[in-house]
């Protein structure tokens, strides 16, 4: 699948899934940019010293967690007159869109996979910044199912949960409880011996990795497995997700897209 | 088969850069094992950051998996912490594609490009089940090879490897194969490990240790027992005539995850007759063997095109030296299809011989530091070391790079060369004093880097008798070095450890018997000794004193013309007499051209193995003044540049 048409900006989610999750998000970002040349597609650069490809993403997948729900927005550079291939134009439509998510689906390696993308308007604030929360499947061994819900449930009633981590070289201890908004335990994981938790984790101030989150529950558990399901931008109080897997635009600028993607 | 993963995987969450272990590679080939079929598993005995790249690898790789009686898998040295992950939960070191236990390879072949990476090779083995040493391996264990630039000394790793492989691999791979799968053939219990040995004897460029026997006597070896009729008295080295017929990799793989030289690489010609006399590529490889320019194009833009790379380094030992370099460095950037974002890379440029504009062009995609090589401080060391660069040369190369915008230069030298004065150290600084005065012509603040490494002979070349420095001496000489360069603002000073640079000498000279030094700098927990936090002389030394050798005799001592040699019997091609005729020259001062360009003087890489040099050109390229006989007085115009360090 092929098109002569780009938006200028485009939204793009994906999965990341199998042996590529052992990547860092370094290595995440490099993949995609390999792929965007394999492309052909005139990406915008950055300004300076040393241009960098105008791909933005969501909050950083920690490395060795799977994901369901991976975003990246794309720029994509006003043509020069020479220009051949596919090029901005305002005409560009859903298809269009679509279409360059499928092209970049077979690009890119295997385990990041496209589920869709959509044209998104200009000069949103960063999607890093607008995402709010994420959920999260987090699979563990290290104790029986009754003392991980006894633990559970410790953890919510209490006031603080402080953990020590690092933070720019340096050792501090921060408290976790404001951040996981909910958490449960959902019995067996998808291997023997482990167990399943639920959790949502709060972005703001500062996202909690899931291994963060294990150490604050007890220092007995030992990650097996994780999947970030989801990621939230609230909005007066309703989540929505910046791209649903059916191709709407919910949390980013809605309207405008819906006028360019038609 | 049977993959090791789900037992792996468990370990991944908890260890650094965990991407190291899963493969997944873009141009990664995931062969079935069947029977009857030849298993290689390509080994490199550092980080996969490091071994990953490896063209020799790689181009073995897909030589192997294209023959329908062979395939191949790779593996690397796992970190400490995996490692020590492994050994508690009894995994075995694993290929990192169907994550096959080594021990279940027919072979592992290893490529030894650092003498510090020897602990790692026997390390590996410990891991991956095979017996460490060759003596204690039967019928049905794992066949131990190494290539690479370290085997033309490999006596130090003898007692641990099988067969030794000298030279280009392209060929001899296959011939390998064909005979380990005659030997596999036989019933596992009528399967003697002699046998084997015996047959692999006899292809050409391979080298059976233990059909030979070095005899001593004290410090020296005094000569060598051949104990088998099979065993040819001298080995020599492997040569493919034509690189054009070898246009690999042709899917060069691509890392998930970063790796060093990260980045698409096409060799575009292998040897090199510069004739550098510390150099042992430049000995080892000759002749220079030239891919077509039309080839090196089209792996270039097919490359670029698969991978989506967009900086491809163009590599060889010194690749300003190519015939037409220019041609095809202005066509990769001025190609339409790579939208001015594709930078070259050239690494190992001389100082000498290049055009401004085309290093301009090059640097217009990013302008990163500037590397010269001029190696020795002073005219007169360079004679020595037949590096022919003027100080004027390096002047003109360094004012041009500042002139077209670079702010940052590094310089490459080495200390501790033969008939080495305190002067010619510190005209090392004078050197990059003065580069800095020409940077501030043009920019308020630059910045020169030398970066200065102890200098360690090598076997098979002109220096290989020469008794190199103590670590005294050199930590002496750096720290004078040191003190001079702090006169001068802007030029930083860079060292190699002295204390590595003797390890790497007691290793690479050294005869049979530093096998149970080896072994015991590993027993002692001694593995990525070429990683400085993990590198202790101690344990090294310790282990001379164990095995009853001198450390002097080994390193700071200079061998007599007639002393045996532990490589003696091993041949790159090249005459002992021309050698020996290089080593006094050296001392007396007097370079020698390059033969590309000027007629032979018989080293006898070519005329041993009935080849030439395969060069589009007999022309010397512009500013090809070293050793081309196009004088060596000043030419104003030609100027030597690097874009890229490698």
């Amino acid at each position: 699948m092929t098109t002569e048409r780009l938006p200028e900006r485009l939204r793009v989610r994906y999965t990341k899934s199998g042996r590529i999750r052992y990547t860092s998000q370094r290595d995440n970002a490099r993949a995609w940019e390999r792929a965007l040349r394999r492309a052909r597609l005139p990406i915008a650069y950055s300004e300076g010293f040393n241009p960098r490809p105008l791909l933005a993403f969501s909050l950083a997948l920690p490395t060795g967690c799977e994901s369901g729900a991976e975003y990246t927005d794309l720029r994509f550079a006003i043509p020069g007159e020479s220009s051949s291939g596919p090029v901005v134009s305002p005409d560009a439509t859903k298809e269009d869109a679509l279409a360059i998510g499928h092209l970049l689906d077979s690009l890119l390696p295997e385990g990041l996979e496209v589920v869709t993308a959509a044209a998104i308007g200009e000069d949103r604030t960063s999607l890093q910044e607008q995402v709010t929360s994420c959920s999260w499947i987090v699979e563990v061994t290290g104790m029986t199912e009754a003392e991980l819900v006894e633990r559970v449930e410790a953890l919510l009633v209490a006031d603080s949960v402080p953990i020590e981590r690092e933070r720019k070289g340096r050792r501090v201890t921060d408290d976790l409880r404001p951040s996981i908004q909910s958490l449960g335990v959902d019995g067996g994981g998808s291997s023997p011996g482990t167990l399943r938790l639920s959790a949502e984790l709060a972005t703001k101030p500062r996202g909690v990795r899931p291994a963060e989150l294990l150490r604050g529950i007890s220092p007995n558990l030992r990650l097996v497995r994780a999947n970030r399901r989801a990621q939230w931008i609230d909005s007066d109080g309703t989540r929505l997700e910046p791209l649903t897997s059916d191709g709407r635009l919910l949390g980013a600028a809605a309207p405008m897209a819906a006028d360019s993607g038609r | 088969m049977n993959s090791l993963f789900e037992k792996i995987e468990p370990l991944l969450f908890a260890v650094e850069k965990p991407a190291r272990y899963v493969g997944g590679e873009m141009g990664a080939q995931y062969p079935s094992h069947e029977p009857g079929m030849v298993s290689w598993l390509l080994a490199y005995p550092d980080t996969y950051e490091i071994g990953l790249p490896n063209q020799g690898l790689q181009i073995l790789y897909e030589i192997l998996n294209e023959n329908p009686g062979a395939l191949a898998e790779r593996t690397y040295a796992p970190w400490t912490d995996m490692e020590t992950a492994m050994r508690a939960e009894g995994i075995p070191l694993f290929s990192v594609e169907n994550h096959v236990a080594a021990h279940d390879f027919d072979l592992i072949a290893f490529n030894l490009s650092a003498e510090l990476t020897f602990t790692n090779v026997l390390n590996m083995l410990d891991l991956g089940g095979i017996p460490v040493r060759t003596a204690d391996r039967g019928g049905t264990d794992t066949v131990v090879l190494v290539g690479g630039h370290c085997t033309y000394n490999p006596e130090p790793m003898a007692d641990f490897v099988d067969a030794v492989v000298l030279g280009d691999g392209e060929e001899v791979v296959t011939e390998i194969t064909a005979v380990v799968g005659e030997w596999l053939a036989y019933p596992a219990e009528q399967r003697h490990r002699a046998e084997l040995h015996r047959a692999l004897a006899g292809i050409p460029g391979v080298y059976v240790p233990c059909l030979y026997a070095p005899v001593f006597d004290g410090v020296r070896q005094v000569g060598l027992e051949i104990l088998d009729p099979a065993a040819p008295a001298v080995v020599e080295k492997r040569t493919v005539a034509d690189l054009g017929e070898w246009p690999y990799p042709k899917s060069q793989l691509v890392p998930l995850t970063e790796v060093v030289h990260d980045r698409l690489n096409v060799e575009v010609f292998r040897g090199c007759t510069r004739g550098c006399r510390f150099c042992q590529a430049g000995m080892i490889t000759r002749p220079v063997r030239e891919r077509p320019a039309a080839q090196v194009a089209d792996m270039v833009a097919n490359g670029l095109e698969r991978t989506g790379y967009d900086e491809v380094a163009l590599t060889s030992l010194s690749t300003a030296d190519f015939s037409g370099i220019e041609d095809i460095v202005s066509g990769i950037v001025n190609d339409p299809r790579n939208d001015g974002r594709v930078s070259v890379s050239l690494p190992s440029l001389r100082v000498d011989a290049f055009t401004v504009s085309t290093a301009a062009s090059i640097g217009s995609v990013r302008r990163t530091g500037l590397t010269f090589a001029p190696e020795g401080g002073t005219w007169r060391m360079r004679r020595v070391i037949n590096k022919l660069i003027t100080d004027d040369d390096l002047y003109a190369a360094v004012d041009a790079a500042f002139s077209q915008g670079w702010r940052r230069v590094k310089l490459y030298f080495l200390i501790g060369l033969p008939t080495e004065e305190d002067a010619d150290v510190l005209g090392i600084a004078r050197l990059g004093a003065r580069c800095v005065e020409i940077g501030k012509r043009y920019h308020q603040n630059v910045t020169v880097t030398a970066s200065v490494g102890g200098f360690v002979p090598k076997a098979q070349t002109p220096f290989q008798w020469h008794g190199q420095d103590s670590k005294e001496e050199l930590e002496r000489k750096v720290a004078m070095l040191r003190q001079e360069a702090r006169l001068t603002r802007g030029l930083q000073i860079r060292w190699h450890e002295p204390a590595a640079t003797v390890a790497e000498g007691i290793l690479s000279r050294g005869d049979r018997r530093l096998g149970a030094v080896i072994e015991s700098v590993w027993r002692q927990g001694g593995v990525f000794q070429e990683w400085s936090e993990h590198f202790d002389l101690e344990r090294f030394t310790t282990a001379l004193d164990e095995a009853g050798l001198d450390l002097d005799a080994l390193t700071t001592r200079t061998r007599d013309e007639g002393e045996v040699l532990p490589w003696d019997h091993l041949s790159a091609g090249l005459h002992p007499d021309f050698l020996w005729g290089e080593y006094l020259d050296a001392i007396a001062e007097v370079g020698v051209e390059d033969c590309r360009w000027t007629p032979c003087y018989d080293c006898g890489a070519c005329t041993t193995f009935g080849i030439e040099h395969v060069v589009a050109s007999n022309q010397a390229p512009a500013g090809g003044s070293q050793g081309t006989g196009q004088g060596l007085d000043l030419s104003p115009t030609p100027v030597a540049l690097s874009a890229r360090p490698a």
